[in-house]
């Protein structure tokens, strides 16, 4: 017990060390050892390399685990964990620190803002998820998200000489910590129930007292705010949309989908262990976050002309499709939010790399017009964005669905028919405003002759993306044996 | 190769589609004809169906079986009996004559509009050969996308506003579906213990009335949407009147089809508990029957030729229904040769406005009149087409009419009676229309110059006329291949049926063969 740092707490920890190793690396390299500008591109090989090691780390975790036929392998005393989950969502990270990376060069060289403690903060923000994703115990959870949430600060203000990327910042910032605020005060009461931040002893303590005893409830509540603020589901949404907006896109679609994911990494983390005890009192609260969260997100969306606002609610209504699994909470609840989180990834990203292919000189490119006429400019961009959007709306055969398919399969399957008929029926209201964009790309008249932003990363990013999106929902099978292996237990 | 027959049906135009993909779009006469050969290949593809059908078979033909995502139990899984033989072969002769009709009514994104065509065709077939429940629904949901689009750019002036209220009704319609389809998956989930899309084994399923219903009423919105049933109808008139002439076609003829086909595929042999409950019955024929009147009167009210045919379908596709829930032999056989029957003569009523829109770029019957005098081969193609849908002895509508009239006679007269004035009004309306169009004198001086139908205007009529006289004439094929596959599903929901009525149901059909 007394050993300090034993070989497992080093096998755990070894992806944390690489990204903050490479992160920290990273800030320094701009000055030490590429100091001409135009050699900054070589920054996206260093970030390349970092994530490489760590996913070469988190195979190590991986094969691990499955050639001892462990389910998990704990450190730290009990404040760190490797198991499926945290395996899962870490390669879900490295895929969207490797995406948003490859595009942002020359996003960044557009806005004139390319330096490279992005890419620094980009990593230490994964790092932060790392922990989000493996943590068991309150102050290492707590820490992973200060981390990842200080990092998205920074980023989400990145264009200095914008002043909506820096209101946006402010904005992020001042809520951020409201809400963390309400987190530690639940921390600090879960903590008061059982005298320890591990969380199978808080688990222990939740399950004796009862979901309904008042220091449990509070406790609950007052964490389920700062979880939900950070999953942006309603009706603690509202930075979501300044914030998106604001944000260099780039940043925007890696706070949408590496913070989401992080996000829900630690939610399910809390309220699949420690909270399991007390179903019963947040349920119907997860119950009408959701059902509220589609409602906003879907219908704020249709009044949208700004696509980063509109995806923003759009992200909305998928984090209120994603806590359904949860509300389910059977095996495939659980599988169809691993699922949902996995292939929202790709298509989320695809649509904010479309709309980072928007930014030209000179050009916003963010509004609904801008993609007007689109299919006769860029017909390879304008297929891949309708891709998405079906995706996005789960319009078979795209891999929305498939997402889709397992939430509602949850919910029939654990008797919540009318949530299931209130989840379906917006869909037909999603399809609204997804198809708007649509509408502008193949009837709309163009508006401008500029072409695209291109480059070798984008058509990289925009290819994965596209062809990931379709394939998982033409062939999942892979794609959910992946998804099985990582959370069956 | 014969033993993917089926699949080769099915992938024939998107094979064709993605192949078009690689001309460039400024190359418009190759286009036009590489569409062309790949509608035409792919109604070639799909005659050895028909020659190799043996009508003497239950169940299915052509099955074709394989692993698609097995952790979901889900399979790439085919097949057709008699019913889907007549819904493909009408699917594959209506896609020839959507894209030939499109030769000069389309001048702008032909690319597109080709590989949106071609797409359509095999989201279409798959829906009618899926036996496989999520292959059913990917097609399904597959046959909206092109359709958005066929409205949405090619359409008339309301066309964007035509396109995005079809695919939110057929949407909402197709969710609510889903979630009756994974009741039915989790249910044998639960009572076999594996998980299941494959129809024949989810028809082992022994489910409580209640379930059933509510089952029942998720695929009642699905299914009624499309085919339209009032009053969920409201969608139709406005996708028809923007829709381009080929996209009309191809929506009545074809997409309706989907709703009532799966009436007959999936509610019927699945729930056959709910489906011969009294209310839901009485529901259903009721809403029919509706349908059918409203449908006729509304019709006979429309200033705009086009929105006139559209109604005409609400019309129509209320005896397919009604036969449908007659829930006897007669009924379901009549219900499905009308929806054959349907495909061509509303196919060649759009086709026929099309031809004068082409010229005159205007819908309003007033705009019209004495065009007989001027287009005399057209006003005779008007003729037939008009008779047709009107249920004229001796050409396809009567014969289909005629049988669902008689299954609804035989489950309850009261249906009958009111559903008879439908054939009444229907052909008021229809031939109203036709004296109002084409009789008298020429009113409008734009009228005079009016060409006749050329040579290959005619060619797209004429597959749709000899087919129009072949039913109408000699029916008896039509229904020896609907024998089985109808009996089947009678046998179904009632098992008693053919034990206490077993004389009379031979007489019934014997007679209407001789028709």
């Amino acid at each position: 017990m007394s050993e300090f740092y034993t070989s497992t707490d080093h096998f755990v920890l070894v992806p944390a060390l690489l990204l903050a190793l490479f992160g920290c690396f990273v800030l320094l390299a701009d000055f030490l050892v590429f100091p001409r500008p135009k050699h900054r591109r070589y920054v996206v090989i260093l970030v390349a390399l970092g994530e490489a090691f760590t996913g070469a780390a988190l195979w190590r975790q991986h094969s691990f685990l499955s050639a001892h036929d462990l389910a998990s392998v704990s450190a730290f005393h009990g404040s760190l964990v490797v198991d499926g989950m945290s395996i899962f969502f870490n390669w879900i990270f490295i895929a969207a620190v490797l995406l948003v990376a490859l595009v942002s060069y020359r996003y960044l060289e557009t806005e004139q803002e390319h330096r490279a403690e992005y890419y620094g903060l980009m990593m230490l923000a994964q790092c932060g998820m790392f922990f989000l994703a493996a943590g068991t115990d309150l102050v290492t959870l707590f820490v992973g998200l200060e981390l990842m949430a200080v990092s998205f600060y920074v980023m989400v203000g990145f264009l200095r000489r914008d002043k909506r990327s820096n209101e946006a910042a402010m904005k992020y910032l001042l809520l951020g910590a409201f809400s963390s605020g309400f987190l530690v005060y639940g921390f600090s009461l879960l903590y008061g129930l059982c005298g320890s931040t591990r969380l199978d002893r808080i688990g222990e303590a939740v399950t004796e007292r009862g979901p309904f005893d008042p220091i449990v409830f509070l406790a609950l509540t007052t964490t389920a705010v700062g979880l939900l603020f950070k999953v942006s589901a309603a009706p603690f949404h509202m930075w979501a949309p300044d914030a998106y907006e604001g944000a260099p896109t780039t940043v925007t679609a890696f706070l949408a989908v590496g913070s989401k994911a992080a996000s829900f990494a630690f939610l399910m983390r809390m309220f699949l262990y420690p909270l399991a005890g007390a179903r019963p009192a947040w349920e119907p609260i997860l119950i009408g976050v959701a059902i509220l969260s589609m409602t906003v997100g879907n219908l704020a969306a249709i009044t949208q002309n700004n696509l980063k606002r509109l995806l923003a609610y759009s992200s909305v209504s998928h984090a209120g499709y994603i806590l359904l699994g949860l509300v389910a909470g059977n095996e495939t609840g659980i599988k169809g939010m691993a699922v949902y989180i996995l292939v929202y990834l790709f298509m989320t990203l695809g649509a904010f790399l479309v709309v980072v292919a928007l930014r030209r000189k000179d050009l916003a490119g963010e509004d609904v017009d801008d993609l007007a006429g689109l299919i006769h400019k860029s017909p390879v961009e304008a297929v891949l964005m309708l891709i998405f959007m079906l995706s996005l709306a789960g319009i078979p055969p795209t891999a929305g669905f498939i997402g889709k398919y397992f939430i509602f399969l949850s919910l029939i399957e654990t008797g919540h028919y009318v949530l299931a008929v209130v989840a379906t029926l917006y869909v037909a209201v999603a399809i609204y405003y997804y198809f708007r964009i649509v509408k502008s790309m193949f009837v709309g008249e163009m508006t401008d002759t500029v072409p695209l932003m291109g480059g070798f990363g984008m058509r990289i990013a925009l290819g994965v993306t596209g062809v990931l999106t379709l394939l998982i929902g033409v062939y999942p099978e892979p794609f959910l044996q992946f998804a099985q292996t990582s959370l069956g237990r | 190769m014969s033993g993917h027959l089926l699949s080769i049906v099915l992938f024939t135009p998107l094979a064709g589609m993605l192949l078009l993909l690689l001309i460039p779009s400024s190359k418009a006469a190759l286009l036009k004809l590489w569409a062309n050969v790949v509608a035409v290949a792919g109604f070639l593809v799909s005659i050895p169906l028909v020659c190799r059908f043996n009508q003497s078979l239950g169940g299915f033909q052509y099955v074709e079986k394989a692993d698609w995502i097995p952790s979901l139990g889900v399979k790439y899984y085919i097949g057709m009996d008699g019913i889907s033989l007549l819904l493909v072969m009408l699917t594959t002769v209506l896609g020839v004559v959507a894209v030939l009709c499109s030769w000069s009514a389309v001048e702008h994104r032909l690319k597109e509009y080709y590989a949106m065509l071609l797409l359509l065709q095999t989201g279409m077939i798959g829906v009618f050969i899926s036996l496989d429940f999520f292959l059913f629904y990917v097609f399904w949901e597959l046959v909206l996308v092109p359709m958005y689009f066929l409205i949405g750019v090619w359409g008339g002036p309301r066309k964007l506003y035509a396109a995005i209220k079809f695919f939110l009704y057929t949407l909402a319609g197709s969710v609510l579906m889903l979630l009756g389809i994974l009741t039915l998956y989790f249910q044998h989930f639960q009572q076999f213990g594996y998980y299941t899309f494959d129809i024949s084994e989810l028809m082992k399923l022994n489910l409580p009335m209640g379930l059933q219903q509510w089952v029942f009423w998720a695929f009642f919105i699905g299914f009624a949407i499309k085919v339209p049933m009032f009053p969920f109808h409201t969608w139709l008139p406005d996708a028809h009147v923007e829709a381009p002439t080929a996209g009309s076609v191809i929506l009545a003829g074809v997409l309706l089809k989907m709703g009532t086909y799966g009436f007959l595929r999936f509610s019927l042999p699945l729930l056959p508990k709910a489906s011969v409950d009294q209310t839901i019955v009485q529901i259903l024929a009721v809403l029919s029957i509706i349908g059918i009147i409203y449908g006729a009167l509304v019709s006979l009210m429309q200033k705009d030729w086009k929105k006139l045919v559209a109604y005409s379908s609400v019309s129509h596709l209320g005896f397919c229904t009604l036969g449908i829930f007659a829930l006897n032999p007669n009924g379901i056989t009549g219900s499905v040769i009308q929806q054959v029957n349907h495909g061509i003569s509303t196919g060649m009523l759009f086709l026929v406005v099309g031809v004068v829109y082409e010229r005159r770029h205007t819908r309003e019957i007033k705009e019209y009149g004495g065009l007989a005098h001027v287009m005399p081969v057209y006003s005779v193609i008007f003729a037939i087409a008009m008779l047709s849908s009107a249920g004229l002895p001796l050409l396809n509508g009567f014969v289909g009419e005629f049988t669902i009239l008689q299954g609804a006679f035989e489950a309850n007269r009261i249906w009958a009676a009111f559903a008879v004035s439908g054939v009444v009004l229907g052909a008021a309306y229809l031939l109203w229309l036709y004296q109002r169009t084409m009789l008298g004198q020429i009113t409008n001086l734009k009228n005079l110059s009016l060409k006749d139908v050329n040579l290959r205007e005619m060619a797209v009529f004429a597959p749709l006329l000899i087919w129009a006289l072949w039913i109408g004439v000699y029916p008896k094929p039509y229904f020896d291949v609907l024998e089985k596959p109808v009996a089947e599903i009678v046998q179904r929901v009632r098992p008693d049926y053919y034990r206490v009525r077993a004389p009379m149901v031979t007489a019934g059909l014997g007679e209407a063969n001789a028709r």
